[in-house]
């Protein structure tokens, strides 16, 4: 390093670092610009996107801009009582309002998820509200229905206020804030949440160990086999690879209904009974099945990548030195590949967390997993900020698994090729 | 005590990878207890396949193998108790050099106290103490190398193996090597195998050489006898240095022949011809060969100086001698200064003893 008072000169007086920077920084730009429609596309692609769902799983304007005087004057009601007619005569403003642009019936949905019974009512009171008089609207508002009368609906209301709400994410856990503000699961019988999330993680989790199983043998024999043979078998590894996704998923429809091929076999052969063949598909052993095999290359390529550096004169001097060929294998070459197993691990169960079309076309009830809720909720019931709400759960479980895999395996070894 | 002369026998070995070529053919070789034999041959010539039977990681096509007099065909690698360091050294490069050493010993159930005393033996012997706990990829080449030898020593095997084991060092560091291993060798009495392509290696190294050619041993014997008494014109022009004249034996006594080159003739020791007018090649080692001999020599001749090199310890002088243009003698730089200038003729001369006239090939 040059000191101020030992500085390097070059010939014509400039200090050296100032003219190495000077001399760099062309390179520095033009690598900057090679990279730079990289980087913009994924600030487009990725970034944004992820950005703008983290505000929408968030975001609870609506109602927020529905009742603006309702909650301005809620601000002073301390929510143990009934509020007093301030908030009443607010209310009533925002109300009509509504009903002049026709906007009380999402009102009433949004209400209505918070707690049920909005719905009727506020038909009721826009039906009322037509012949309502100037001035004491606690008492006429509380007239149309009991349930006006009652705090809780009052609270419920006031719960809306915010402008961001964590409680699409309470509820892709199967949670919500009860009237008294805690947080609760739902009742037993409606959890279906908590059960696709382990069903997700039980699905991922199998399928990789199912593609660990199969492909260490395939990825060993890739490895060592001769040159022609071995770039045979990688065409039969990758050539499902280079297929579409929807025509591998069909045909295993094909492969595993009831009256497939499989099951024709097994009649066949006498496995099982003709009127009593087995459900394979439109349940968990179809998506088990099915993702197994698409899954597969992901994790013979960073094995074989790995085995394909581990010297064959590694095992053969594990026998020499006395040890069976198992022991050789299990304490000299198995632990060479832990890389390979920690990349194709990683990358199959990330693939699988997230697995969309082969659990919806062969999953049926019990073989769907999460992502086919995410899209249930932005196709069917039009919950975008719900749907958002669960892919960033599923994101930072994602991480999460990121995480936990790099405190105990490291991620410096992985090796995907 | 007597010395076990066949402690490691080939007996009609032959090997074949694909049934149509033979690599090894008719092998008969026996090792003798406590003795340093390399296997020396050019690539492809059966040397390697010939360890790699022995170590088990090869079959033999036919013919056996054994080993304290017992045959090993069908006996797995790992149980045979051999000791090798392998071309790359295959140390495992997930284990500290106390791991890859303690490799064999766990195997074979040594307990752990005992087992540290092997291995601090065996690192000691090639002078790697306190590197115990580094990681293979943290030594440099050499001491990879010494680890590797270690580790086929240190569970005392009778018999080890060594295929090529410093070809990835630099010249020197093979040198001390060398030494170091021959040294390994005399201190502990181990019989080694050593598998190389390097003849200054062999000649440094072993007791006995046998080189390989085309699947069979050409020649078996002391590194001495093998560069002074090579048995046939493969062998004399593998190992060291060599001169050769092609021609037709003219005459021929029982030590005496006459070789006939086209226009000249010269006098040669009858190695492989036995009769006048057989095809030979002879062979002459250019340190045999003198210039301006005071000596009675029974061959004096002309040659015209093409070449002359400078070797420092050495000059190399390139003369065509007798219609061979790449005659080459060596002349050690003491010396009463020859008058050796190119384009010089000189006188050369050389005793027919010393000129093996062997097979034509």
């Amino acid at each position: 390093m040059s000191s101020e008072t030992k500085q390097i000169l070059t010939t014509d007086g400039i200090p050296l670092e100032v003219s190495l920077k000077k001399a760099e920084k062309k390179n520095k730009i033009k690598a900057f610009l090679l990279v730079a429609p990289l980087l913009f596309f994924l600030i487009i692609t990725y970034v944004f996107p992820i950005g703008d769902m983290l505000f929408r799983s968030i975001d609870d304007k609506m109602v927020t801009q529905m009742l603006p005087k309702t909650f301005k004057a809620m601000e002073n009601w301390d929510g143990q009582e009934l509020p007093d007619e301030e908030v009443f005569a607010a209310f009533h403003e925002d109300f009509i309002k509504l009903v002049e642009d026709k906007r009380e019936g999402k009102l009433s949905t949004q209400l209505n998820y918070t707690k049920n019974g909005f719905k009727s009512i506020i038909k009721k009171l826009r039906r009322a509200s037509k012949k309502f008089e100037e001035g004491n609207y606690k008492e006429q508002i509380m007239s149309v229905h009991k349930r006006w009368a009652d705090v809780e609906y009052w609270r419920a209301i006031q719960r809306r206020a915010p402008e961001f709400t964590g409680q699409k994410y309470l509820k892709g856990m199967d949670m919500y804030v009860n009237q008294e503000g805690k947080i609760v699961s739902v009742e037993e019988d409606r959890r279906i949440h908590r059960v696709l999330w382990l069903r997700t993680l039980e699905i991922a989790f199998f399928v990789t160990v199912f593609c660990f199983l199969m492909a260490y043998p395939i990825a060993h024999l890739l490895a060592t086999l001769p040159m022609k043979y071995s770039n045979l078998l990688m065409i039969c590894v990758l050539l499902p690879f280079w297929t579409s996704l929807l025509v591998r998923t069909a045909s295993w429809m094909i492969l595993l209904q009831q009256q497939g091929i499989v099951n024709d076999f097994f009649v066949g052969i006498g496995l099982v009974a003709d009127d009593n063949r087995p459900e394979m598909m439109y349940n968990k052993t179809g998506s088990y099945v099915a993702m197994t095999q698409i899954l597969l290359p992901f994790m013979v390529l960073p094995l074989y990548s790995v085995m394909k550096t581990i010297s064959p004169s590694l095992m053969r001097a594990g026998k020499s030195l006395g040890g069976t060929p198992f022991v050789a294998f299990w304490k000299v070459y198995f632990p060479l590949t832990i890389p390979g197993i920690g990349a194709g691990c990683l990358l199959v169960f990330i693939l699988a967390i997230g697995y969309y079309i082969t659990p919806a076309l062969v999953g049926g009830a019990s073989g769907t997993l999460i992502s086919n809720q995410i899209a249930f909720h932005m196709k069917s019931t039009l919950d975008w900020s719900f749907a958002s709400a669960m892919g960033l759960m599923l994101l930072s479980g994602v991480l999460v698994i990121y995480w936990l895999y790099n405190k105990i395996v490291g991620i410096d070894n992985i090796k995907l090729g | 005590m007597s010395v076990n002369k066949e402690f490691v026998k080939f007996e009609n070995v032959d090997k074949s990878y694909d049934g149509k070529v033979l690599v090894v053919k008719n092998l008969q070789l026996d090792i003798a207890e406590g003795e340093f034999i390399t296997m020396l041959g050019p690539s492809g010539s059966g040397k390697t396949t010939c360890l790699m039977m022995l170590a088990g990681f090869e079959t033999p096509t036919n013919g056996e193998i054994y080993l304290g007099g017992k045959a090993i065909s069908s006996i797995p690698p790992h149980k045979r108790g051999i000791g090798m360091v392998f071309q790359n050294y295959a140390l495992f490069p997930h284990m500290t050099v106390y791991e890859n050493l303690a490799f064999p010993l766990r195997v074979r159930k040594i307990p752990k106290d005992e087992a540290d005393k092997k291995i601090d033996k065996a690192l000691s012997m090639v002078s790697l103490q306190g590197f115990a706990s580094r990681m293979p990829g943290q030594l440099s080449g050499g001491q990879q190398q010494r680890v590797a030898v270690a580790r086929s020593l240190v569970f005392d095997p009778q018999l080890v193996l060594m295929d090529e084991p410093l070809g990835a060092l630099d010249k020197n560091l093979r040198e001390s090597m060398q030494y170091e291993i021959k040294h390994i060798h005399e201190s502990i009495g181990v019989t080694v195998v050593y598998v190389t392509h390097d003849q200054s290696e062999a000649l440094t190294m072993s007791n006995r050489i046998a080189v390989f050619n085309d699947g069979k041993v050409q020649q078996l014997s002391s590194p001495d006898e093998l560069y002074e008494k090579p048995v046939n014109s493969f062998v004399a022009e593998f190992i060291g240095e060599n001169n050769t004249f092609t021609g037709e034996v003219s005459d021929i006594s029982e030590k005496k022949c006459k070789v006939k080159l086209g226009n000249a003739e010269i006098m040669a020791n009858p190695i492989s011809v036995k009769s006048k007018g057989e095809r030979t090649k002879v062979s002459l080692r250019p340190e045999r060969a003198l210039i301006n001999p005071k000596d009675k020599m029974d061959n004096i001749h002309n040659g015209k100086i093409e070449e002359v090199i400078y070797h420092g310890d050495h000059t190399r002088v390139r003369i065509n001698l007798l219609g061979n243009p790449e005659f080459i003698l060596k002349i050690p730089n003491s010396s009463a200064n020859l008058d050796i200038k190119l384009g010089n003729e000189i006188k050369i001369g050389w005793n027919s003893e010393d000129a093996r006239a062997l097979d034509p090939k």
